[in-house]
Formats: structure tokens, C-alpha cells, sequence
């Protein structure tokens, strides 16, 4: 029986549960011997002209080696994400532009040294008034790059979308909603961490990051070096969720900094920092425009989106993007139109967070299907089910221009619902309501799709290396371009591996997110890590087995096509006589070869489209507005599992993520632009008190994308989820005549709601 | 100031500024890196370890406090400490590897020795018990279901 599909517990486990990891915080190297702890100092006005930096005081303080201001970095500015000329200084030169945006940097012998000195250096700021929200963004009236002449970064789609005749506006019944898809903050329990050394003229950089190649490239641009003579490593990383895909100037920087002072520099941030200085996701209003007839056919959509991509143009300015291509959701609509803005902000700058782009595109279009069941009079999964794509298993290409690869929606749904017993909650809603409960049951339906591995076909690079050693006779080494930071994609591979191989898994031992071991890689992020790595192991793991295969039939002087492996003992031997074999390590060493090695790029022809569809039960107190989630049912198909105990696990984490998105978390920030959620005890981060454990429904639809048939399943939980809930607290209101609360949910906002609605 | 630790069963002594955060102590000074730090305002959790066999949040507490009493991190929690080896695991640390309570690790030896000192408490906890006792320990991987899991399941309560 094969290893895949199996419950393997993590390779990775013990060394973390032992000695607790090492984090880039933790590495010690002898190229960091004698490093300096680099302490950035942050601009504490949101906008204004910056004057000047008197860094003197600072400068005398113990164990100051040097403080930097941003006149002096000879580093050309980075280049904004799709409008290039809002350019990012490393370090602000003539205008700050956001609440924690580095200003100055503090060189000191000891990490505690660098806060001290840190609070001496005067940073002169003439304030300039602050453009915090997407309507103060669209006005134009003050302008953070006056250069650009323009707030707005890019603009895409159909302007009059939504008053077209032959759009949702021309549609029998026409709903219309303003929703906001708040702003989030990633929250890895790791925060940003880098260490640069210049090896002799080698440039070293340990970082947290989620994608080592990249920061690999965007330092060989930033400081015009030989690719070969810059090495990335990324040591265990303490989680990312898309916040740590690009390299951070903080991050950059710090090679300059090595090379000045002609020591290692090394940097830790601290949490109120990775607040306000790491991206953050999300942050989108959304105007929807749903259309259709009175028996609840959907007949046209249209989404408007308003993005905030703060400060700076990153990641942030190009998720609309993604959004629009999601924009059509699971339904079956024959006219879908988008228009997208993106605009910058005098706050933290946006990129990824955990679905990128199409949580917000599911968000949009499940709220939008609630309100119109709402406004048609009829059940929110009868309308889903009168509306959804039906099963396909030849791609499917939507009004929004997506091209699905394999879906089944309604069975999705189905099964969710049935999980869930939905006639029976619908039923305990109608008694509560009856007997005028003030404890309200809400229910929520969602169904999503989203796209995995990108927007693009997406490319993943693995090798394989079969060597003598181990207790099997020989040792695997892999070999991958992924950079897992926790999804436990290490034993994924090695469970691919040991599949082809016949060797045990645990002799197979995985090296990534090391520029120099791994040469090409693109990085962990979009769901893509098994889909497109493991494909390429694999690729790598079949060619690996076929040079053996060859050596083998030399060997047994029989023809190559004639010898088989066995994959459950690991032997060669010829078809139909097994007694006469040889192990993989005869063979290596009947061969006299050290080892074998196969390298494998897999290039995928389209991107994977995971779905599945969520049911969520809540509670709220009609008196507090304080909301409860009960039970949140997940039917999450991303085609073939290879590990249901990993799947399981990003299922979890992302869902509660997503919950945490509909009830709780929202970075603020107040009309001076100053952030309000700057720590651990502001930012409400969903622990362990407010969740119910989730109730897992397993669905397999293969693709064909690729020789594994999966999808991604990590940002799917996310995705799902939010809609879901953010449906249920809707609902479960509905009778007290609220038609819609924006997410979070907050006690207060949905007391507010209640109190708006009855008085 | 001049302290005196046992830390993981062995004495520890060092000169410490009288502001040092235990939490720094044992990462900065005595190496004990297993220890993360993962917020500024003791909300995450991510730097528990026990004092005197009790969980505490080692960035709410001076390392000048610990002086005489005896400090257990994740290194010291197995047989044998921090070696890779499986068969060294403390039974709490058992049930998260069986029971996939971990992903990136960066909360993990927090979460450990909290769960540790829980079961220390309240032998047989139930689910709720667990979920209010861990509130203080955040993790962003895992949805807290399997950390939840592997408490119970390290209680006797759900089968491993």
C-alpha cells in the first residue's frame, strides 16, 4: 500500500519540539561573529516633509557604533509594485509617509543598547495633513507623491458597471451594498528578522522570509551584485502568511549598513514594529451590485473595488487584480463586470495576507448572494443551489475570465449543509425566534473557488539525490525551491518520495529556502508548494528511479525494461522473479557511483482552482451584540490529498483566520492616521477562547493540472470561512429587520445594528 | 547584579543589569534560544516557561526575580534536552507531534510548557478547560484545534 493519502506524522516535529527551532533570531555563525544590532528609528507623524535627523545625542550614547539617516543610503529608491514612480526610499529622505516608516537606523554593540539610542535621534517632521481612508485617497486633495499628480495607482475594468442597462442595474430585482473588507494584520508569531555578512566579497543574508530566491533577486537589484555572489538562507521561519513573500526595506537595507561599518548587522523588530511596518493584507471596499429575477436566478454582478494600498505600492497595488479574476465566485452568471481602484494612503503599506486577493472576491459575491436571497424571499442555499456551476470535469471559463479546471459546487454544498443538519438549525432558528430568544441563531452558508499557485501557470524546480548512507543503506536528500515555514511540506516530500523510491520516509531528509543548496525557487505562497514542488520532486524522484532501474538491469545482465522496482521493499529486480534483486545501495555500490541525482522543473499549464463551501453557526446576545461562532462545518476540496493530517492542519488555520477576519480583527487607524492597533493587547489576534473546534467534511475532486491531482488547501479555510460567519451574524439578525453589519462583528457594531434597526 | 539560577537542573550564575528580562537572560546570556519572544506586551505567550515548576510569561518577570528559584525551558523539558531524538519526548510533546498540535514551532515551546503546567493544575481537563487555560498562548498555524487535541489526548483524555 502506498505511503500517499496516509496520516504521516511530521518529519519536522521533533527538533522543534526539542530545541525549540532556529529562527533567524537564534542563528549562530561564525560570518555573524561580532554583528551589530541594528534598531531602526520610525517616523511617528503619518505624513510630512521631513526637515532634518539630528542623530548627535544618539551618536554619544554606550555602544554606538553609527546611526544612519536616509540622505546618506546611495541606494536607488525600490520601484512601486505596477506605478513604478512611487518609488520607496530604504530609509525616508524628504517625506514620511506613514506612521512607523523607517527614518534612521542605530548601529550598537548590544541588541538592548539600540532602543536607548534609538530615543534620542530628533526627527524634525513639518506635519502635512494625513490621507487615511480610500475616499480621502480618490480626492486628490492631498497628494503623497505631488510628483505623480494622482493618489490613484491603477485603475482597471468597467467604470459603469454598475448603471450599465445591461448589467445587474437593468436586472427585475437589484441590490446594492457598500462593504468594507477590512484591513488585517498578518501576525506571524515570528516577526521580521534579518542578518547580513559580507564574506569576502559574498554577501550573506539569513532573513524570515517565505520565499528565499526572492530576496535573493531583489537584493542582487538593489545592489547591482553577480547573482552567484549573494546567498539567501531562510532558517525555520515563524510563520508568514503572505507578509513575508518580499523582502522588506528593513531587510535590504541591511547589507548597505554591513558594508559602512565593515561588520555583520543583524536586526530583530519588535511586535509594535511588525504592527506598523510589515504589510498588511486585505483592506478593500467593495460596492456590490447584484441582479436577477424574483424565483432567484442571478442574471449579473458587478464588484467595485477601492483598494488601499497604503504608503508605499506593493503587493498591495496588484490584489485587485486577483480579485477581479475571482470576481464570478461559484455561480453560473453570464454577465460579471469589475472595476478596481487602487489608491495609496498615508498608512502601512498592503500585500499579500493569507488568499491574496480572493477571500475578498468570495467575500463579496457570498454577502451579495445573502442579500439578494434576502430580498427575494427565499432560502441563501436554495438560491446557491439555483445558481451554482454545475459539476465539470473540462475547464470551465467564467464571465470574469477565469478558466476553473475542475469543479463540483453543488456537491460541495450539499455535503456541507447535510453535515451541518441545516433543516434542523433552520428549524431550532424558527423556535428560538417564535419564543422571542434573545439569544439569536444565526446561520451562514458560503461556497467559494479561488485560484491557486498565482494568477498565472506557476513553476516549481526539486531535485532528488540518492547516496550511501543511513540505516537503509542509502540516505535521500531532496532538494526543493519551496520554502515551507510550517506546512509540514517537508514530510509531503518526503511521503512523494519514499512513493517512488521505495525507501523508507524518514530516510529522506529535505533542504530548502538556502539559495546556494537550491538554485532557482520560487518560494512558499499561493497555495503552490505541493502542487508545483511536489511535482517537480516527483519528476525528479521517477527520473532518480529510472538511472537506477538502468544500473540495475546492467547488473542483473537483463534488458532495463525488463527489471521493475518493488515499491514496498525498495528492490530491483526483473519482472516476475523477485527472489533475484539488488537494494538501492547495491546497486549504488555495484556501480561505483557516489550517488545518483536527477534535477526536475515542473511547469504547470494553468493554475488549480481548490472550492468547497462552509456553514457556520453562531450565536449573538440581541441585548450585548456580543457574537458567539458554535460550529463552523468546512467541505474543502483541494483534489487529491497527499497528507490528510497536513491538510487538516492548514484546513484549521486557516479557518480560523478567516473566523477571526468576521468577528474580530481589524487594524484601525484614527483620522490622523495614527495606528490604534499597534500591539498584541490592540490587536485582537483570535486565540484558542473563542473558537469551537471545526467539523471537517473531506472532499477529493482531482485535477489535472498537474501528475500529484492537487490543488492548494492553504489559504482555502481562509477564503471559505469569513463569508460563512460574516452570513451567519447577518441572518441570525434578520428578523430584527438589520440587513447588513461590516466585518469585524464586534459586539459593539452589531449592538449598534440591533439598535439602528429597531428603534 | 549577581543571580543565581537553576535552570534546567543546573546552576546558572551570571551578572545581569538589574532591567534584564528573564526572557533575555536566557536567550541573550545563557544561549537558551528554545525561548522565542513574540510580542512586546506580554499577550503572546511565546517565552513561557516554568518557575518553579509553575508556567509564567518570561518577559513579565526580571531575571533578577528568578534569582534562587529554578527556571525549566523546552531544552530541559525532554530526557534528554534538545537532541532530536524522538524517544526523549516528554508525554505533552508526544501528543503534539502525534496529534499535528505544531506547524511553524515558533509558538510551540510556549504552548508546551504552558500545556505542561495545565495538566499540572488540572489533570483531566475538558476541551473548554483547555481552550480558556491556553488563552493566553497565541498560535496564528494551527486554529488551536490540534494544540487542543494533543492536551486532552496528553490528559488520557481522547485516544492519541
Amino acid at each position: 500500500m502506498s505511503i500517499l493519502g496516509t496520516r504521516v506524522v511530521r518529519v519536522e516535529d521533533p527538533r522543534l519540539l526539542t530545541g525549540g527551532g532556529t529562527y533567524t533570531a537564534d542563528v549562530r555563525d561564525p560570518r555573524l561573529e561580532g554583528a551589530l544590532h541594528a534598531t531602526f528609528v520610525r517616523s511617528a507623524v503619518a505624513h510630512g516633509a521631513l526637515r532634518g535627523v539630528d542623530v548627535d545625542e544618539a551618536r554619544r550614547m554606550p555602544g554606538v557604533v553609527d546611526v544612519v539617516v536616509g540622505a546618506e543610503v546611495d541606494l536607488p529608491p525600490v520601484p512601486g509594485t505596477v506605478n513604478r514612480a512611487m518609488a520607496r526610499p530604504y530609509l525616508a529622505v524628504d517625506r514620511v509617509r506613514f506612521v512607523g516608516e523607517p527614518v534612521a537606523v542605530v548601529l550598537t554593540e548590544r541588541p538592548e543598547q539600540g532602543p536607548d539610542a534609538a530615543e534620542l535621534v530628533v526627527v524634525d517632521v513639518d506635519p502635512l495633513p494625513p490621507v487615511v481612508g480610500t475616499d480621502a485617497a480618490l480626492a486628490d486633495e492631498t497628494l503623497l507623491f505631488p510628483e505623480v499628480g494622482t493618489n490613484l495607482v491603477a485603475e482597471a475594468g468597467a467604470p459603469d458597471g454598475a448603471t450599465a442597462p445591461d448589467g445587474p442595474a437593468g436586472c427585475e430585482v437589484v441590490v446594492r451594498q457598500r462593504m468594507v473588507n477590512q484591513r488585517l494584520a498578518a501576525c506571524p508569531l515570528e516577526v521580521r528578522s534579518s542578518a547580513a555578512a559580507w564574506d569576502g566579497g559574498r554577501l550573506v543574508v539569513w532573513c524570515s522570509t517565505q520565499n528565499a530566491h526572492g530576496v535573493h533577486d531583489a537584493l542582487v537589484r538593489a545592489y547591482g551584485l553577480d547573482p552567484a555572489d549573494v546567498r539567501v538562507i531562510a532558517p525555520d521561519v515563524g510563520g508568514g502568511f503572505g507578509a513575508k513573500i518580499g523582502a522588506h526595506p528593513e531587510d535590504l537595507v541591511l547589507p548597505w549598513l554591513a558594508r559602512r561599518v565593515g561588520r555583520p548587522v543583524r536586526w530583530v523588530e519588535t511586535r509594535t514594529e511588525n504592527m506598523t511596518a510589515m504589510v498588511h493584507g486585505r483592506a478593500q471596499v467593495h460596492e456590490v451590485t447584484i441582479g436577477g429575477r424574483r424565483d432567484g436566478t442571478i442574471e449579473a454582478y458587478h464588484l467595485d473595488i477601492v483598494q488601499d494600498a497604503g504608503a508605499y505600492p506593493a503587493m498591495g497595488a496588484y490584489l485587485p487584480r486577483l480579485t477581479q479574476a475571482m470576481a464570478a465566485g461559484t455561480y453560473a452568471v453570464d454577465r460579471v463586470t469589475s472595476r478596481s481602484r487602487v489608491v495609496v494612503t498615508t498608512t502601512t503599506p498592503v500585500a499579500s495576507y493569507r488568499g491574496a486577493g480572493r477571500p475578498e472576491a468570495t467575500a463579496a459575491i457570498e454577502r451579495a448572494v445573502d442579500l439578494f436571497a434576502a430580498e427575494v424571499g427565499l432560502d441563501p442555499a436554495e438560491v446557491r443551489r439555483r445558481n451554482l456551476v454545475p459539476r465539470f470535469d473540462e475547464p470551465h471559463t467564467t464571465a470574469a475570465g477565469a478558466t476553473y479546471d475542475t469543479g463540483d459546487y453543488p456537491a460541495a454544498l450539499e455535503r456541507a449543509l447535510a453535515a451541518a443538519g441545516y433543516e434542523e438549525l433552520r428549524a431550532e432558528q424558527a423556535r428560538r425566534r417564535e419564543a422571542g430568544d434573545p439569544i439569536a441563531l444565526g446561520i451562514g452558508v458560503s461556497t467559494y473557488v479561488e485560484v491557486t499557485t498565482g494568477p498565472y501557470a506557476g513553476s516549481e524546480v526539486g531535485w532528488v539525490e540518492v547516496r550511501p548512507g543511513g540505516d537503509a543503506g542509502v540516505e535521500v536528500v531532496v532538494g526543493t525551491g519551496a520554502s515551507p515555514h510550517g506546512q509540514g511540506l517537508a514530510t509531503a516530500l518526503a511521503m512523494l518520495v519514499s512513493h517512488h523510491t521505495g525507501l523508507p520516509h524518514d530516510a529522506v531528509r529535505v533542504v530548502h529556502g538556502d539559495t546556494d543548496l537550491v538554485a532557482g525557487g520560487t518560494g512558499t505562497f499561493g497555495s503552490r508548494s505541493l502542487q508545483l514542488g511536489g511535482s517537480a520532486v516527483r519528476g525528479a524522484a521517477v527520473e532518480v528511479v529510472e538511472q537506477a532501474r538502468r544500473l540495475a538491469a546492467e547488473q542483473l545482465e537483463a534488458a532495463a525494461d525488463d527489471v521493475v522496482l518493488d515499491p514496498a521493499t525498495g528492490r530491483f529486480h526483473v519482472a516476475g522473479t523477485p527472489a533475484v534483486g539488488r537494494t538501492w545501495a547495491e546497486v549504488l555500490a555495484a556501480a561505483g557511483v557516489p550517488a545518483l541525482r536527477a534535477e526536475h522543473t515542473f511547469t504547470a499549464t494553468q493554475p488549480t482552482y481548490p472550492f468547497g463551501a462552509h456553514v457556520a453557526v453562531v450565536e449573538v446576545d440581541t441585548e450585548t451584540g456580543d457574537v458567539r461562532l458554535r460550529r463552523l462545518v468546512a467541505c474543502d476540496d483541494a483534489g487529491r490529498i497527499v497528507n490528510p493530517l497536513l491538510a487538516e492542519g492548514q484546513r484549521h488555520g486557516g479557518l480560523a483566520q478567516g473566523v477571526a477576519q468576521a468577528l474580530y480583527e481589524q487594524v484601525v487607524f484614527d483620522d490622523d492616521g495614527n495606528p490604534l492597533t499597534a500591539t498584541f493587547a490592540d490587536y485582537a489576534v483570535v486565540s484558542a477562547a473563542e473558537l469551537p473546534s471545526f467539523e471537517l467534511v473531506d472532499m477529493e475532486t482531482p485535477t489535472f493540472v498537474n501528475p500529484l491531482g492537487a490543488k492548494g488547501i492553504g489559504e482555502s479555510g481562509t477564503i471559505g470561512s469569513t463569508p460563512a460567519v460574516h452570513n451567519a451574524v447577518c441572518d441570525a439578525l434578520a428578523h430584527l429587520g438589520v440587513r447588513h453589519v461590516d466585518m469585524p462583528c464586534t459586539p459593539e457594531r452589531v449592538w449598534r445594528a440591533i439598535r439602528d434597526a429597531t428603534r | 547584579m549577581e543571580i543565581t539560577l537553576s535552570v534546567n537542573g543546573v546552576e546558572r550564575t551570571s551578572d545581569v543589569e538589574p532591567r534584564r528580562l528573564l526572557v533575555h537572560h536566557l536567550r541573550d546570556d545563557l544561549g537558551l534560544t528554545g525561548t522565542n519572544v513574540g510580542c512586546d506586551t506580554s499577550s503572546c505567550g511565546a517565552c513561557t516557561v516554568l518557575l518553579d515548576g509553575e508556567s509564567v510569561k518570561s518577559c513579565t518577570i526580571l531575571a533578577v526575580q528568578a534569582d534562587g528559584h529554578e527556571v525549566t525551558t523546552i531544552e530541559g523539558l525532554a530526557g534528554a534536552a534538545g537532541n532530536g531524538e524522538t524517544g526523549a519526548l516528554h508525554p505533552v510533546q508526544e501528543a503534539f507531534h502525534a496529534q499535528h498540535g505544531l506547524q511553524c514551532g515558533f509558538c510551540t515551546p510556549g504552548m508546551v510548557m504552558a500545556a505542561v503546567s495545565l495538566l499540572d493544575e488540572n489533570p483531566h481537563p475538558t476541551e473548554e478547560d483547555v481552550r480558556l487555560g491556553l488563552e493566553g498562548n497565541l498560535c496564528r498555524c494551527t486554529g488551536y484545534q490540534n494544540i487542543v487535541r494533543a492536551v486532552l489526548a496528553a490528559a488520557g483524555e481522547v485516544r492519541a
